[in-house]
């Protein structure tokens, strides 16, 4: 039987204990209720993590992005947010030391190329301004899935131990962005198996023993191949 | 409004059987549109209406974005086969209306400070109608918004009181709004018991209107336990 996190709706009471109230909830009159739909987390403060819900920059995230337009000297970035972000062109000429002409801006990055970006700023007018990571580029044999930005922490698991395991039992590289967008590469059924066991995670992030049963489920899955290859089955 | 000829109360009993204090039949499900941020299916008797939210997301046309909050938009439609005479497609007065008073009914709860420069919109669309859609439309809306992840402070429920032959009774039908007295829509955060909207149609005396706003907060206390237990089973029966 799987544990359950305890489910709120916004309006729900949760606790009196004002000064631990956390994302996702609000005070009033000396009580502390939520303000989304979603889950409690009591471990350190009163959090509600919602089930779903838009992803909201905030500076220092590492972020995937796909360039939506190109609007010299800017990048349009689409990070899955309901703000567009903008990378600056001297961001890809390390600091203005080359000059790219006016035009040219497509031969660096161009239109529904991915990247990965850091936030550098954002400020109250909504304007995000991103930096490129190393390695920015993302592109070739790899698959982008994207799941709520709130099962982020989940499929990073306890200091990393989802993710870890995610990467050695599915032999592929894993990239986990806070925007809820991961991009996988490997080979091909090596891929599907870890965005069908991240599908998992998102959809069962909400209950608890997430990462045996995850573990469980690789096994199992593991062992039901060898079978099949020892019976000369295909793959 | 007012017709002869028409008896509403049998024996104590409404046309369709119903108490004088008594809803119709309600069935709620929650997240039924899978490309919607979140959305509703929700049947108050014979009304049958689906809500859908989208974002918060970019808004346009830019000049009406908001600098400090989020801007909500809520459209009212009805399906042209969801009354027994064909109605033309598009908005009309009547529709307008209610897009805008059901809006207003659920600004109250809605955080909106969180995402500035967004919209999000709501769409209720009308699949059949039995008298009472408005008040199913923000039923379902607000059931919609809370799956959608919107940041709110409560739900919003709502509910139809009206008066049929000398009675004041709760969520008339559509025979009994026809024909007759007084029709008077109310939205509340039920927990609270705060109206959010109330509009009347007809006439009642105050002691009529008291007796009917007492039936209904009665009632939204009962649809707000409906909504919370079809949100909190979405996630359980897992």
């Amino acid at each position: 039987m799987k544990r359950m996190y305890k489910v709120v709706i916004p309006g729900d009471f949760i606790s009196e204990d004002v000064n631990r109230a956390g994302e996702g909830t609000y005070i009033e009159e000396g009580k502390v209720y939520a303000m989304r739909y979603g889950v409690v987390d009591e471990k350190d403060e009163i959090k509600v993590v919602p089930f779903v819900g838009k992803y909201q920059p905030a500076k220092g995230d590492v972020v995937i992005g796909r360039i939506t337009e190109i609007s010299f000297p800017y990048w349009i970035v689409d990070i899955a947010s309901p703000y567009e972000a903008r990378l600056h062109m001297s961001e890809v000429t390390s600091g203005g030391k080359k000059r790219v002409e006016f035009g040219s801006m497509h031969t660096y990055l161009d239109i529904d190329d991915l990247i990965v970006a850091k936030v550098t700023n954002t400020d109250a007018m909504m304007r995000i301004d991103l930096g490129l990571m190393e390695d920015f580029q993302l592109g070739g044999d790899g698959r982008l899935i994207t799941i709520p930005y709130t099962k982020v922490p989940r499929i990073i698991g306890r200091k990393g131990s989802m993710i870890r395991m995610l990467k050695e039992k599915c032999n592929c590289f894993i990239f986990v962005a806070k925007n809820g967008r991961i991009w996988i590469r490997g080979k091909e059924e090596d891929m599907n198996l870890a965005s069908e066991v991240i599908l998992m995670i998102a959809n069962e992030a909400h209950t608890s023993g997430l990462t045996d049963r995850v573990a469980d489920f690789l096994d199992s899955y593991r062992s039901k191949m060898v079978r099949m290859d020892n019976k000369g089955l295909k793959r | 409004m007012k017709e002869e000829g028409i008896e509403l109360i049998k024996d104590g009993k409404r046309l369709d059987g119903r108490g004088f204090d008594e809803l119709r039949p309600i069935k709620i499900e929650v997240g039924v549109l899978k490309r919607a941020d979140g959305s509703c299916y929700f049947e108050l008797g014979d009304n049958k209406v689906i809500a859908a939210v989208y974002g918060p997301r970019e808004m346009h046309p830019r000049h009406a974005q908001d600098a400090k909050m989020a801007v909500l938009k809520y459209r009212y439609n009805m399906a042209p086969f969801s009354v027994d005479e064909r109605k033309r497609p598009g908005p009309d007065r009547r529709s307008v209306e209610i897009s805008k008073v059901s809006r207003e009914a659920l600004e109250p709860v809605i955080i909106k400070e969180f995402y500035p420069k967004t919209e999000i919109d709501v769409y209720v669309e009308i699949l059949q109608s039995d008298a009472g859609t408005r008040t199913a439309g923000i039923n379902a809306a607000s059931v919609a918004l809370a799956d959608a992840g919107i940041p709110m402070k409560d739900l919003v429920s709502s509910v139809a009181v009206g008066k049929i032959d000398g009675e004041v009774v709760l969520d008339l039908n559509a025979v009994e709004d026809n024909y007759g007295e007084a029709d008077m829509p109310i939205a509340m955060i039920a927990r609270r018991n705060t109206i959010t909207a109330l509009q009347m149609d007809g006439r009642m005396t105050k002691d009529e209107f008291e007796k009917g706003l007492k039936l209904a907060m009665n009632a939204c206390q009962q649809i707000y336990e409906l909504q919370r237990t079809a949100l909190i089973e979405r996630y359980s029966e897992m």
